[in-house]
């Protein structure tokens, strides 16, 4: 176990991105940036030119935009299910890594958000949603539920930040145009009881309400797909399907984040190996379920050698779509499983190399499931192709780069550790769950 | 809304069809148990979305002058256009797609009517012109997010270009692929007598998804849509269920009702519950669903 250290040091710790930024953080960012830039300027472009110039086509009409949606708002599932799920399980082991996993959640969802700007012809139209919304369609539905997750994040984020703005302000530089803004947002917290209940009530409520809330996001995103009645979208695994996988490249995005973070801040005083280890055993069963999840939808639709779906399943699986598929089951699926399953990669290189197998992965996956369904002939005819870009490749590549941006951005004004819950958890007896009981293993109270 | 507008005597398989729930019901229902578990102010947008699936599009109508009968749900529309191409006379010469573009300016891409080159259970190839089918439940429709696509009470299906955001969700809808997007600017076109209109959508809007109408605001000049004045082989009726007539591009007027007969006209994907108005007239051996 890692040893115990003092409230001072932690706090430091933790503002140390805040109080000094060192060439490092510049190092980092500069060329974060300048990826961001370039897909800025790739974006006014295709706005100018023309949806056409990031490879599309009427055969074509759903390809890379559709799939880094898909992807990006995907992977902010992660932050969610780690934090929430974690805090409603009581896992003692959780502390240090909220602060990061609900950050990667607003901040992969923001990025997600945009490409739903993107991927429109028209994307200065996108209040007629509010306007004048028909409720019959999918999209506007997909519309509510991100909107809608959207606050619940940036709540989600927020409210344990209350009492450690309240505890840092005072340790903030003097003169730090922070403090002020620490102060107010901290809405005078003094640790009361009365505000002690009222956050952990609040927490609680927040923490139950955003794991159905994700779920709602994830499943009209696949209705989006399943619902237009193409073969191979048109199926009843889509929804479940869809949350399954953003749960796992979730996962492993938090993974990455987490070591990232761990390494570039030097957090290794209160992020060990082991907190990797069991983000990895949740990543794996979440492998296990999606690669079974995958089997399901294919045989399902496979087997019974309908004449609509067959075409598709034969592109997916022996024809041009076959390469992508396959890499992303041995390399996104089969190969993550390995590296945490053997004891020896079991490790730091190993479980990392791992997470960004499977959120790689996830997105080739994403390709394969949005582009043969939809470049499939209808009628008659050949397939249609979609054809890479410089613009949706920069594009890509500089929102992918705006995740880690924005991270770092944010936590050059606020602690990338949430001080207050490691310190609570750090004086609090290990609460074991009561099944504990059944099993013979200690129970709460044995510590006394 | 003129739901019913085909299933009448015309339709050769109107007798058929079983008073089960309709799909579009189903849909009303589950749209408005959304909107009970739903978000602030859901009752006005449910008004709202009633208002815009009856009368659609009040602005582009008034703009326009369009005579296209859009002025109220409860009017009994005059007419129901449909079509009916013979595919025993296409030879595949493809004149109809070519006079189609001519008349909407339309690149070479944007097949408005396209004519596929199909393969009968015999192994025997014959062309078959495909317009936008103008469904009576289209799916195109049912997943427009922002209602830019509207079905008039004539029921032609058109889609409105100055609210359309291009989110490409009725191209995936379309079981008929019917739908081409504008991923390029368009080509400039020669001054237009009317300001373009979902009606008559001409220039085509960059950013936006444009389809077949028809030619709707011709119909009402008595003037048969492009494709059909087009066709060197008369495959191609124009026609309306209400006053059950339909004419070639020769100008010879048949009863509607009785070539379809006939002939046993049959709707494209018929299985999909669609209910397309476009009817084929298949030759010897020729079965759509290859």
């Amino acid at each position: 176990m890692r040893k115990r250290t003092s409230r001072t040091e932690l706090d430091e710790t933790a503002l140390r991105p805040v109080t000094s930024s060192g060439r490092g953080f510049w190092l980092v960012m500069l060329p974060l940036g300048l990826l961001v830039l370039a897909a800025l300027f790739a974006w006014g472009w295709q706005i100018w030119q023309g949806l056409g110039s990031a490879g599309y086509n009427d055969q074509a009409f759903w390809s890379i935009y559709e799939s880094n949606l898909v992807t990006f708002i995907g992977v902010a599932y992660g932050g969610a299910v780690v934090s929430a799920i974690l805090r409603l399980t009581r896992t003692a082991w959780r502390a240090p890594i909220t602060r990061l996993a609900e950050a990667t959640a607003l901040f992969s969802l923001l990025v997600g958000m945009m490409f739903a700007l993107v991927h429109l012809g028209r994307p200065e139209r996108i209040w007629e949603l509010v306007t004048r919304p028909r409720l019959s369609s999918p999209i506007f539905w997909d519309f509510v539920a991100v909107t809608t997750y959207l606050v619940a994040t940036v709540i989600f984020l927020y409210l344990p930040l209350i009492p450690d703005l309240a505890a840092l302000a005072g340790r903030l530089p003097a003169g730090s145009r922070l403090v002020a803004w620490y102060r107010r947002l901290s809405l005078d917290w003094r640790a009361l009881p009365a505000q002690r209940r009222l956050l952990d009530g609040a927490m609680a409520v927040m923490a139950v309400a955003i794991i159905p809330m994700a779920v709602s996001v994830h499943s009209v995103l696949a209705w989006a797909f399943a619902l237009s009645g193409r073969p191979g979208w048109d199926s009843s695994i889509f929804a479940p399907y869809f949350v399954v996988a953003a749960l796992y490249s979730g996962v492993a995005l938090v993974i990455l984040v987490v070591a990232g973070f761990r390494q570039g801040y030097r957090l290794h005083a209160y992020i060990g190996e082991d907190h990797l280890i069991h983000l990895a055993y949740l990543m794996v069963v979440l492998d296990a379920t999606y690669l079974y999840f995958t089997f399901a939808d294919l045989l399902g639709e496979g087997f019974s050698m309908n004449n609509s779906v067959v075409p598709v399943m034969g592109q997916l699986l022996t024809g041009q779509y076959a390469p992508s598929f396959w890499i992303w089951a041995v390399g996104g699926g089969l190969l993550p499983l390995l590296l945490v399953a053997l004891p020896w990669t079991r490790r730091t290189w190993g479980i990392v190399t791992a997470a960004a197998l499977v959120v790689a992965g996830m997105w080739l996956k994403r390709i394969v499931i949005v582009l043969p369904a939809a470049a499939q002939p209808m009628i008659a005819g050949g397939w249609g192709s979609f054809h890479f870009t410089w613009v949706s490749i920069t594009i890509t590549v500089g929102a992918a780069a705006a995740i880690p941006l924005l991270m770092m951005g944010f936590f050059r004004m606020f602690p990338v550790l949430s001080v207050t819950e490691i310190e609570e958890l750090a004086e609090e007896p290990v609460v074991r769950p009561r099944a504990h009981a059944a099993f013979g293993l200690p129970q709460e109270g044995d510590e006394e | 809304m003129s739901q019913d507008g085909g299933n009448g005597p015309t339709s050769p398989d109107g007798a058929g069809r079983s008073p089960t729930i309709r799909r579009r019901d189903l849909l009303r229902g589950a749209s408005v148990l959304g909107a009970a578990l739903g978000v602030f102010g859901l009752s006005e947008m449910v008004h709202f979305r009633d208002e815009v699936l009856a009368a659609p599009m009040p602005t582009a109508e008034a703009a326009t002058g369009a005579p296209v009968a859009m002025s109220s749900a409860a009017a009994k529309a005059t007419h129901q256009w449909a079509m009916v191409i013979d595919l025993r006379r296409c030879d595949g010469c493809a004149q109809c797609t070519t006079a189609c573009q001519k008349e909407h300016f339309l690149p070479k891409e944007q097949t408005w009517i396209k004519v596929y080159k199909m393969t009968d259970s015999a192994g025997q190839t014959y062309h078959m012109p495909r317009p936008c089918m103008q469904c009576e439940e289209p799916p195109c429709l049912r997943v427009c997010p922002a209602g830019a696509t509207f079905r008039t009470d004539e029921g032609i299906v058109l889609v409105d270009q100055s609210v359309c955001i291009g989110c490409r969700a009725c191209m995936a809808a379309c079981p008929y692929e019917a739908r081409y997007f504008n991923w390029e600017k368009p080509a400039a076109v020669p001054r237009q007598p009317t300001p373009p209109s979902p009606a008559w959508p001409t220039p085509q809007v960059q950013g936006t998804v444009g389809k077949c109408v028809f030619c709707a605001a011709h119909a009402d000049l008595g003037m048969l849509p492009a494709c059909v004045t087009g066709c060197p082989m008369q495959a191609i009726y124009f026609g309306d269920l209400t006053a059950d007539v339909a004419t070639d591009g020769q100008g010879s007027t048949v009863v509607l009702s009785q070539l379809l007969r006939d002939n046993d006209a049959v709707r494209y994907k018929e299985e999909l519950g669609t209910r397309p108005r476009v009817y084929y007239i298949l030759g010897h051996a020729q079965d759509l669903s290859y």
